[in-house]
């Protein structure tokens, strides 16, 4: 596998992967063959070096990349939240191939959690909160499932559609949730004052450490937003370790299959129901984790934090990405949160702008930025069928 | 035929009954499906399940997997009533199936198709999952085996990493019977193996349905073609109309009036082709 090889060639996959290991999981892009082929210890570093690339973003303030309309670090903050979203979402319409349409139902409990017991009726701790929020979240995950996953395609849609629609009118018409003034006063994250970093000053392309601005590690404030982002890149991460752990296993190949066909799973001994229902409460543990986060870093939350428009948005992420690929769908959820950022400056004309990016990109990648390799390389013989035939027809 | 992986034991031919239908009968609405239909697959032999277009066949695979229940009587596998337990459960305990439109998972790899097959004794659940338990390795390195030694059975070890949607016909077909063969079943019904098969790759089949016996398995065939089914088959079974009109060995069968009135109305000089040629 040290050559970068992106052909369907059968015979060559063959050899490939004659007389090696069991090969599961998705199939590799070249780049991606070309970076497994180098050394170990090269890798490790090249791995470091991205991550640490990653969680210096917002002290970098990299022109071109940085929001000049915005807190850059508000900004990596909601592009990363949407990010677990997707992630989370991903399980569920992704590898169970269920079409949940009220998703942002989950993100609204894990928020609405956080406020309701840290500010509103009880004053718990932040540690005790996240993970009540989380528990009560997959709760309400398998309490939506049970009935609704029985049935199928269009219905669950609509059903869950409801679900989102629902949360938020409870939201709005309960005294008890905050109703419509909604809920101040959300704890944020403990801080922990250590050491204060510096943040970079760009004029042009030559860059000087800017000593008068600083974010103060870890201390979880109003103004400055990068410890929240290195939170929530920091849940990514171990989402990320989880996700793929689930999609190597017995339980990955449970939810494929069942998407790829619900009766034939079931007749090989899949509980597909359940492994639905699990799909379902894995995706809700996620966006909760995801609201929750949200909550805390916002300090203030009410219902027209959780709008339909949030649940389409998220489905869009994952489908513009390559609903099944865990990268892909990171990347959407990148286009999706941080494109209308970054051209905040265009005024109403940005919302127009996101709209035709989206329509370009549904013409032009249905299967998503990065799909599953499957499909990229179903879809290729598919082609050389179609040519096939077409030859044989003009002959 | 050695096999180790998957544990299964030669069983004396023609033996005690493995499955039995009795008195099954399903209505749809007015449409009466079954109608009293009772036989037995004994352990260890091939049983040939015949009959015209709309018979029944494989509404009696359906009552069998668990897909319907019957509206009366009782299937029993092994001696126990299927009950009203889940399709996933029947599996478990042991019936496995084919279908007659192929319905593989199309977007995995053949090998994981097969895998799926092999989960179905599984338990690994989330948090052997997430921490690598060593039950989940156990498990993954047991259905991996089997799996490999089910493929490399048929044929297929080659095309382990090629999409399911991507192999030929013959080899879906075979695929679906390796993914049925992976849980271990010790009874196997292949819902019309043969269908769009040249001669060649019928009489491969036919042999292919033999080893199967061979390795200790019971096989349950539904089949069109008659020169597969009265060569393979120990014992065979004809619906018309939803009833069995008749059982028996290839021979009996063959020159049971109420069966060839079934398949040819009663002109004798069909019959007479019939006799001749073994097939329709």
């Amino acid at each position: 596998m040290t050559q970068g090889k992106a052909s369907p060639d059968t015979e060559s996959a063959v050899a490939r992967s004659g007389g090696r290991g069991p090969r599961l999981g998705w199939d590799r892009g070249a780049l991606a063959q070309r970076v497994a082929g180098l050394p170990r210890p090269v890798k490790l570093a090249l791995t470091g070096l991205f991550v640490l690339f990653l969680y210096a973003l917002p002290l970098l303030e990299i022109p071109l990349i940085s929001t000049p309309d915005t807190d850059f670090g508000a900004v990596l903050f909601t592009v990363a939240s949407y990010v677990l979203v997707a992630l989370g979402l991903n399980i569920v319409l992704g590898y169970a191939g269920l079409l949940d349409l009220g998703y942002v139902g989950f993100y609204a409990i894990g928020a609405y959690t956080v406020a309701v017991f840290g500010s509103l009726q009880a004053q718990l701790s932040w540690w005790v909160l996240i993970p009540l929020a989380v528990f009560l979240t997959t709760i309400s995950g398998v309490l939506l499932g049970a009935p609704t996953l029985r049935v199928r395609g269009d219905y669950l849609a609509i059903v869950t559609l409801g679900f989102g629609e629902i949360i938020r009118l409870t939201a709005l018409n309960t005294e008890w949730l905050g109703a419509a003034r909604g809920i101040t006063g959300v704890p944020r994250p403990p801080s922990v004052e250590l050491f204060d970093i510096p943040h970079l000053q760009w004029s042009g392309a030559t860059a000087v450490v800017d000593l008068d601005d600083t974010t103060t590690f870890l201390v979880f404030g109003v103004a400055d937003q990068a410890p929240y982002y290195w939170l929530m890149l920091t849940v990514i991460f171990l989402v990320l370790g989880a996700d793929r752990m689930l999609r190597l296993s017995r339980i990955g190949r449970a939810w494929e299959a069942t998407r790829e066909d619900e009766d034939a799973a079931e007749l090989m001994g899949v509980p597909t129901f359940k492994f639905k229902l699990l799909a379902f409460a894995c995706g809700a543990f996620i966006g909760g984790l995801s609201g929750a986060l949200f909550a805390s870093r916002q300090g203030f939350i009410n219902p027209e934090s959780f709008l339909l428009l949030l649940s389409i948005l998220f489905v869009a992420a994952v489908v513009v990405g390559g609903a099944g690929n865990r990268y892909g769908v990171i990347l959407g959820a990148i286009v999706v949160a941080y494109l209308p950022e970054r051209f905040r400056g265009f005024e109403e004309w940005r919302l127009l702008v996101f709209g035709l990016a989206l329509l370009i990109l549904a013409n032009y990648r249905p299967q998503g930025l990065i799909p599953p390799r499957r499909a990229r390389r179903a879809q290729a013989v598919d082609e050389q069928l179609d040519a096939l035939e077409e030859g044989t027809a003009r002959a | 035929m050695p096999s180790t992986a998957l544990e299964a034991q030669p069983t004396a031919r023609n033996g005690a009954a493995l499955l039995s239908l009795d008195d099954v009968s399903i209505q749809f609405g007015g449409l009466k499906a079954l109608d009293g239909v009772s036989f037995d697959v004994r352990e260890g032999e091939i049983l040939g399940l015949i009959g015209p277009n709309g018979a029944g066949k494989t509404t009696c695979f359906n009552v069998m997997t668990g897909v319907y229940q019957p509206t009366s009587g009782e299937v029993r596998f092994a001696g126990e009533p299927l009950g009203r337990r889940k399709r996933f459960a029947i599996t478990r305990l042991g019936i496995a199936r084919t279908f007659q439109n192929i319905r593989l998972f199309g977007n995995m790899t053949a090998l994981e198709n097969v895998l799926v097959g092999a989960d179905a004794h599984h338990r690994t659940n989330v948090i052997d999952a997430l921490v690598r338990s060593p039950r989940h390795r156990r498990e993954e390195r047991e259905g991996e085996q089997t799996a490999r030694e089910v493929m490399r059975f048929l044929g297929l070890e080659r095309r382990a990493d090629e999409l399911a949607r991507n192999l030929s016909y013959g080899e879906q077909r075979r695929l679906e019977i390796a993914r049925a063969m992976a849980t271990k079943p010790r009874l196997l019904c292949l819902d019309e193996p043969a269908a769009g098969f040249n001669p060649a790759e019928k009489a491969q089949l036919m042999d292919l349905i033999r080893r199967i016996r061979d390795r200790g398995l019971t096989v349950l065939l539904i089949e069109h073609d008659m020169g597969l089914v009265m060569g393979v088959s120990d014992r065979v079974a004809v619906l018309e109309f939803g009833r069995k009109i008749a059982e028996g060995s290839p021979a009996e069968v063959r020159s049971d009036p109420a069966v060839i009135a079934a398949y040819l109305g009663t002109e004798a000089d069909d019959v007479e082709d019939f006799h001749q040629e073994g097939t329709l």
